[in-house]
């Protein structure tokens, strides 16, 4: 499988990760070299091998269902770039 | 009268019960070998206010009798480790600003067992490399020197391996996610464990890989090493994967008695273009574990050869998810952005900004592994792998193997700057034997054996069975009684 600049460009915006497009060939080659390795992957027989879900056999643990936390505004925004009015600021999102 | 600051854990604790010592005076010891060791860039955080604190509050503690085992000990913190009021950056500058209002359940555990926080370490962004080259804070230097060049510590926990191995503090926090604690002390000629996934609590720890991450203790010796690791386990209801079991007294369980164990050498890790020496450092910690009256048998681990791509699919995948946190609203870094940007402009370009080069080609990776048309191709075969991994290592045990014994790294340290030009792939390899580890959830530890010919300090490792470390830690012990390993670097800096 080979990455063109446009899967690079395409993977990056889903990333939210800006790229130049004059950096995007070096993107794609190192994807490509990297994925080539991954490639190594299809050697093995993986039929009816089910894949890991959690390396210790474990079952996660249920608590009650009740608030055993809060009321913790100020420490939640104290290192928010941008905190107004006890709310998170971002720009405009809706037009 | 020994410079306090080269003591061990074990040594300093024993001295502050018998009264010959004071946590200020180690304290002190260690605030001033930071001062004078600003050329390893291992500190990047400096707390010496806390330090001597926290100091003072131990001694206290101590003179009342009956104080926890680490009380009064100065240590340093991974800067991986959230830690209240003291930035925490995890190496990046996505981060730069950054004072947690909690702390980690490990680093608290260890606090609150009156520990002594000196400050926090340098380490590769997001624990993401194999050198401490990807921080945001530069290079942290390996105080082992033969020639004009500067060695890497290894990484992630470069720092952390840096300021113990230089007697900077008497022990460290380090995180492991595919070697990052391992293959630095084998770097540095100390001792690293990562235990069974489960018995460290994740909780406030930043996050790379969660199904692979474990915090991890970095020491001067095997002993100081159940010491440590002893106080930072236990169960954490705020963890999910935290396991709910008791902690043993591992200090009690290293006996170092190995006659009749089972130790295996795995055909699959003599590689390729391995490093003569290493290869002889194998057989000679084989013939040591053997001459203590351990059984050396050989084994196979089949599928050993596709952990790292397996690696390489998973933790990224892993991390992309992680890392999708840090959109520049929360905490940590902004982007300024441009008239008319909105916040999709903001995401990306924060993120640009933010992270380094590896961070942002992990970053990526992970996203394609998971997108639509290849998350089976590459994610659920690569978890697959990963189930035959551990069945591997579950197959020699149920053979009665107790611990395994590898190589820890491929080579002894190498130079700043070597790998710069290579491909990424190239770089991976270092953890080729210490992902497998990880892979299967079980506890690994890397012990200082010997020397190279150019004077390097080189490691082995004992993999060991899930929820054995007191065993495994045994085993290390019985090798680095055999080893007698001492060397020290020279002090350069």
């Amino acid at each position: 499988m080979s990455i063109d600049t446009s899967t690079a460009a395409r993977v990056a915006k889903l990333a939210r990760i800006k790229v130049e497009d004059d950096a995007l060939p070096a993107l794609a080659a190192e994807f490509n070299n990297i994925l080539g390795f991954i490639e190594q992957l299809n050697e093995v027989d993986v039929d009816g091998v089910e894949p890991m879900t959690s390396v210790t056999p474990q079952r996660l643990k249920r608590r009650v269902d009740v608030v055993s936390d809060g009321s913790q505004q100020q420490a939640v925004l104290k290192n928010s770039p941008d905190a107004r009015e006890g709310f998170f600021a971002v720009p405009k999102v809706m037009e | 009268m020994t410079d306090l600051n080269t003591l061990g854990l074990a040594e300093a604790r024993d001295a502050l019960r018998a009264g010959s010592t004071t946590s200020k005076e180690l304290t002190a010891a260690c605030l001033k070998a930071i001062e004078g060791a600003g050329a390893l860039n291992a500190f990047v955080h400096h707390t010496p206010e806390i330090a001597m604190e926290q100091a003072a509050a131990a001694d206290a503690l101590i003179a009342e009798g009956d104080a926890p085992a680490m009380c009064g000990l100065p240590i340093g913190i991974k800067d991986l480790f959230c830690t209240k009021g003291v930035p925490s950056q995890a190496g990046s500058r996505i981060l730069e600003g950054f004072l947690p209002e909690y702390e980690s359940t490990v680093s608290g555990n260890l606090l609150g067992s009156g520990a002594v926080m000196l400050g926090k370490l340098n380490m590769d962004e997001f624990a993401m490399g194999s050198s401490n080259e990807t921080s945001v804070y530069g290079n942290a230097i390996n105080p082992w020197k033969v020639d004009e060049r500067q060695l890497t510590p290894g990484g992630s926990s470069g720092g952390s391996a840096a300021a113990v191995a230089a007697d900077l503090c008497l022990a460290a926090t380090g995180t492991d996610t595919g070697g990052s604690i391992r293959q630095p002390a084998a770097f540095t000629g100390t001792v690293g464990i990562k235990p069974t996934y489960g018995r460290c609590s994740r909780w406030g720890v930043v996050a790379f890989a969660s199904s692979l991450d474990q915090a991890g203790p970095m020491t001067k010796s095997v002993r100081d090493a159940a010491i440590m690791l002893e106080t930072m386990c236990g169960y954490d209801p705020k963890d999910s994967t935290s396991a709910d079991l008791a902690v043993p007294n591992f200090e009690a369980l290293m006996t170092g008695d190995i006659r009749g164990k089972k130790i295996g050498l795995p055909k699959e890790y003599r590689m390729d273009g391995m490093h003569a020496e290493i290869d002889k450092l194998w057989a000679d910690g084989a013939d040591m574990l053997r001459d203590a009256g351990a059984e050396i048998v050989n084994i196979s681990l089949p599928h050993t050869k596709y952990a790292l791509p397996a690696y390489y699919v998973i933790a990224p995948a892993e991390a992309s998810s992680n890392l999708a946190r840090y959109d520049g609203v929360r905490y940590g870094h902004r982007a300024t952005l441009d008239a008319g940007d909105g916040i999709t402009e903001m995401y990306e370009k924060t993120r640009a900004e933010g992270f380094g080069p590896e961070v942002q080609r992990r970053v990526m990776i992970g996203t394609y592994v998971l997108s639509a048309g290849f998350y089976d191709a590459y994610y659920n075969r690569a978890r697959r792998v990963r189930t035959l991994i551990k069945k591997d290592f579950e197959d020699v045990f149920a053979a009665g193997v107790d611990a395994i014994l590898t190589p820890a790294t491929p080579s002894s340290a190498f130079g700043l700057g070597e790998m710069t030009d290579v491909d990424p792939v190239q770089m991976y390899l270092n953890d080729v034997f210490t992902v497998t580890v990880n892979m299967a959830g079980l506890p690994g530890i890397s012990v200082p054996v010997g020397l190279d010919s150019k004077g390097l300090p080189m490691g082995l490792q004992l993999i060991g069975r899930p929820w054995e470390e007191g065993d495994l830690l045994s085993s290390a012990y019985a090798l680095e009684k055999a080893a007698g390993f001492v060397a020290k670097p020279t002090k350069w800096w």
